[in-house]
This record gives structure tokens, sequence and C-alpha cells, in this order.
């Protein structure tokens, strides 16, 4: 008989998709600031000005976002938990490491057996939380500089020694890595909502997933 | 009630005032440049006074070198201020040696110059244009190596004021390669009074502001991490540029000598680094206020932050060039290549995924 399991706690859920909304109009009005792609004929748009101004905004959401995720690493369920993100770790999370990939390679015929994240994916994750965390820290770094002196400022001086222009750059690849990223798990979550068919893509709105206790081996 | 403000009066002695006209400078230029250099320090209106008086006072003992540089430091202060302004600090300063200005050559120079760091030992004012080669080879003046030379003057003198970007951080000599491994001043005299004033040239105002400063308080202006006097380098070009309106409003010139930058828009497209760099030639500008590049049309290239030929570059990019790819690709052509990379792949396993077979399909079906 499949049971009913609530898999994504709340906190899981909202900070997942304040994330999406924030790097979607990040990386809109961020487009933007980096390649003012509209130009305008007089000067009262303002159109750089709220570019900046919603792209400030939507930085301090998406920390705060971000913020709130780590601490619930270590508040939240067995799914949400730090200890989720380091499968490589354990014998047991090698084997699931190589099974996923072996399923997703074609190798083998079924997905191996998950409630929460699967293996590679929770590998990815610890790989875009560490974007995040670089996006976060370079992003008010660039910020910061419109008041030197200020909390930003000299919270981040000491990263101006790599080089002002190679923050920028740094800012802006982790916006296209992090695009890539979203493309690959859309689709992820839809492949594995129609293989596992465990209501994978409905469980990150409503929290739940359906388990099957008798394939759960502890 | 809010108490009415009167200014407090401000009177620089008339006999001051009556000894700089017998110089043959105008006691309107003197007040002009007591006010403008009291302006460029952020000091309060009130110390006006003070400044003129320091000025009058002191004649501070000056040793100007140049190591691997283009003179160009000397040609911004010598041709580029307001002449009065110039006659006043040359009139102040006892310039002891300066090989662009001074009359002797050869070994009276060079004596001279020794002279002066025995006789003013620890009083004078050390200023240094140019980098210093790792390898005496590469710059020798009067049979000594250029790092033998700053050794000696800079760790003899009261303070030392690195002119250009090249003495402040190495410049154009220690842009990569760096074939003579030149450094800056600080990097050479670890253990000397240093203060930076980069710029490609060093912007004669502040290098005149800063020299006023320490005339009248006896020490070096207050600076950043990287030894930049803060009234000069506290604020990024691109927040107090004049262009800026037309940035916040989204108007900015696509080419040069397009309509938009025949009408004075936003050079940021164009490459700009003012958002990158911090300097006041927006407020400052260049020979006698001038202009300064963003003025006159072209983007700033970031000339007062360290290693900005090579970190700035290219100078009509935004962006600095992605390592391992070729010159003209962009971070964006990258990007959007690694995006449409990703779907292609993923719509490739899609495909495949939905074609095989799997456990529960066969199951149920």
């Amino acid at each position: 008989m499949l049971e009913l399991r609530y898999v994504w706690e709340w906190p899981v859920r909202i900070t997942h998709w304040v994330n999406v909304v924030a790097i979607v109009v990040l990386s809109v009005t961020g487009l933007y600031i980096g390649n003012p792609f509209i130009s305008v004929s007089s000067t009262t748009p303002y159109v750089m000005g709220w570019m900046r101004f919603i792209h400030y905004v939507f930085a301090y959401l998406f920390l705060m976002s971000f913020m709130a995720r780590m601490v619930w690493m270590f508040c939240g369920n067995r799914y949400a938990s730090w200890r989720e993100y380091f499968p490589w770790v354990t014998a047991k999370g090698r084997e699931r490491i190589v099974g996923t990939f072996a399923w997703y390679t074609f190798l083998r015929k079924t997905p191996p057996y998950e409630v929460g994240h699967n293996a590679l994916a929770v590998m990815a994750y610890a790989g875009v939380f560490t974007l995040f965390l670089v996006q976060c820290i370079t992003g008010f770094a660039i910020y910061g500089q419109f008041e030197p002196g200020s909390f930003w400022f000299n919270l981040t001086q000491p990263l101006l020694a790599v080089g002002n222009q190679q923050l920028r750059l740094t800012h802006h690849i982790i916006m296209w890595l992090l695009i890539g990223f979203g493309i690959h798990h859309v689709y992820s979550a839809a492949l594995m909502d129609v293989k596992e068919k465990n209501g994978c893509l409905s469980s990150i709105f409503g929290g739940y997933k359906f388990v099957d206790p008798e394939e759960e081996v502890e | 009630m809010k108490e009415e403000q009167t200014p407090a009066a401000l009177s620089i002695p008339e006999e001051t005032l009556l000894k700089w006209e017998a110089r043959g400078i105008k006691r309107r230029d003197f007040i002009k440049f007591c006010t403008a250099t009291t302006a460029a320090l952020a000091l309060p209106i009130t110390l006006v006074p003070r400044v003129a008086q320091a000025i009058e006072d002191n004649r501070v003992p000056v040793i100007w070198v140049e190591l691997q540089s283009c003179t160009g430091d000397t040609e911004a202060f010598l041709r580029a201020n307001q002449p009065t302004a110039a006659e006043i600090i040359l009139d102040t300063l006892s310039i002891e040696y300066a090989e662009t200005i001074m009359a002797a050559a050869g070994h009276q120079a060079e004596k001279s110059k020794d002279d002066a760091i025995k006789k003013y030992q620890g009083k004078y004012i050390a200023i240094v244009e140019g980098s210093i080669p790792r390898d005496g080879a590469y710059c020798c003046v009067g049979g000594k190596s250029a790092l033998a030379i700053v050794k000696e003057v800079c760790g003899n003198a009261a303070a030392t004021i690195a002119v250009g970007n090249c003495a402040a951080f190495g410049g154009l000599p220690a842009a990569a390669p760096n074939p003579t491994g030149a450094m800056s001043v600080q990097e050479a005299v670890p253990g000397a009074t240093v203060i930076n004033l980069p710029g490609c040239p060093v912007n004669a105002t502040n290098l005149t502001a800063t020299v006023v400063h320490f005339l009248t308080f006896g020490k070096l202006p207050a600076t950043d991490k990287l030894g930049r006097p803060l009234f000069a380098h506290g604020k990024r070009i691109h927040d107090n540029c004049e262009r800026r309106s037309h940035f916040d409003a989204g108007q900015h010139a696509e080419a040069f000598g397009d309509p938009g930058h025949r009408q004075g828009w936003c050079l940021y497209k164009l490459g700009c680094k003012g958002p990158e760099t911090f300097h006041n030639c927006p407020t400052c500008r260049y020979n006698e206020g001038v202009s300064w590049p963003v003025m006159a049309g072209h983007g700033c290239i970031g000339c007062s932050e360290p290693g900005f030929w090579d970190t700035m570059s290219p100078f009509y990019r935004r962006l600095p060039q992605v390592p391992g790819f070729g010159i003209e690709t962009t971070a964006d052509q990258i990007g959007l290549g690694l995006a449409a990379a990703t779907a292609v792949a993923f719509g490739a396993h899609g495909v495949a995924s939905a074609l095989r077979k799997n456990e529960h399909d066969s199951k149920e079906g």
C-alpha cells in the first residue's frame, strides 16, 4: 500500500519558491544591468534606476531566503538536514550515487528507491548552494562600493584585492551556471515525476510524496 | 527656533597677501588657491586661513625622483594646474632635486641630492614617479639602481608621495608579463611612510592638496586600504559622474560617434570603468578643471586602480575576457552556449527516457 509522507516542510517549500522568483527576477534585471538592452530617448523613464532598485530588493530577499534555508538545515527533518548533502561520505551514500548515475545513463532499469532527494540531486544542490553563497558575496561586494565605509563595503573589502572586474565576471558567470542548473532541475524533476511516480513535482507545492513502505529498506 | 548661523569671518592677514603680491601673485589668485585646495581636501572652509598660514610659514624641501616613468606626472604637475597655483606651491616647496626641472646636471645634480638627503634627513618630502624594477639593470641613475635610490631617498624622508599609477601600484611597467619585475614604492621600501596618488597621470590638484595637508597638519591625509587619500579616492567615479543621470534613465551611447554619444549619454556600454574606479575626476577634473576623460567622451579606463592595465582591459568592454576562451568571446556568449547545451543535452536525455521501457510499465501494462 502506498502511504503519504510529509517530506518537504513549509520552510523548505517557501524558500524554494522565493529562490525561484528571486533568481528569475535577478537574472533578468542582472542581464539588463550588465548589458542595458533597453535604450530610451528621454531622461524621465529611469529604466536603469528601477532595474537596479529591483535587483537590490530581490538580492536582499534572496539572501534572507538563502540564510533561512541554511538555518533550516539544522532544524528541519531528515530530508532537509545538512547531512543529506554529503552522500559521498558514507558507503551507503556512495552506493546510491552509483545507482542513480547508472539509472541516468540508462545502465539500469529502475531508479534507486528514494524518499527525499536522490544522491546526485543533493550533490548538485550542494554545488548550487555554494554558487548561491559566492553569488551573494560577490553581489554585495559590488553593491557596497557605492559607499566606502558602509557595512557591505567593510565586510567585503578584502575581496577587492581579487580585482573589481573579476568580481563582476564571477557574478556574471554564476548567473549563467544557475540558468543552466535551472534547465536541468526542471527537466530532472519532471523526469522523476514520470518515472518514479511518487508525486515529485506536486510535492514541492504541497510537501507530500507517495511512499511505498515495502520498498523502503533502512 | 533655529539659530541663525553667521559664518565666522574668514580673513587672511593683509601682510600675507601683500607678500604674495610682491612675488607677483595676485591676492585674488592666492585666495582662490587656498580655498580650492581646502575644498579639495574636503576640509571646512573655516580652515582656509590656517592653510594660507601653513603655506606662508613652511618651506619644505622636496626630492622628486623619476624611475620607470614617462614623466607624465611631472608634466601634469608643472603645466596643467593654474600657473599661479603651481607658482604658489613651487614657491612653497624647495625642490632640491627633480630631473626634469633642475638646472644642474650629471655629478652636480647627484651631489645636490646627496647633500639634501643629509641636510634635511627625516624632514623632506620624497616624491617618486615611476615604478621600481627588481633588477637594477633596467633602471639606473648616476650609477645607482632604482631600488637603491628609492631605499635611500624614501628611507630618509619624512614622508613619500608615490605619484602616478606606476609608483603607487607598478602601473604599466608592472603589467603582465612584467618583464622588469616592476614594483611600487610600497613594495620596494616596505618600511617607509608612503601615500599613493595613483592616476595616469596624477591629478595635480590632488598632489598639491596632499602637500598642503602635510604643511598644514604635519602629517599625511587619511587613506584607504590601498594607501590612497580618502579625499581624492573615497568615492567612485560612477557615483559622482556628470553623465550619471543618463545611466539611471537608460540612455547609453552604443558606439563612438552615434547620436547618443554625440548627445553626451552614458558611456557604460562603451566599457567605461567608472563603476570600478575610485577617484575624484568628476569633481576635480584635469588641466585647471577644464575636462576629464568621460567629459571628453571617452570611458574611464580605471587608471587609479591597482594593475589597471591587466584588470580593467578590454577597455571597451564591460567585463574581462573569460580565461581559456578567445578574446572575441564574451561571458554572455559563453553563458548562452552553456544554457543551450544544457537544454539540448537534457532534451536528448528526455527523448531517450521516453522511449525506454521500465519495470513499472511492463508490470502494469
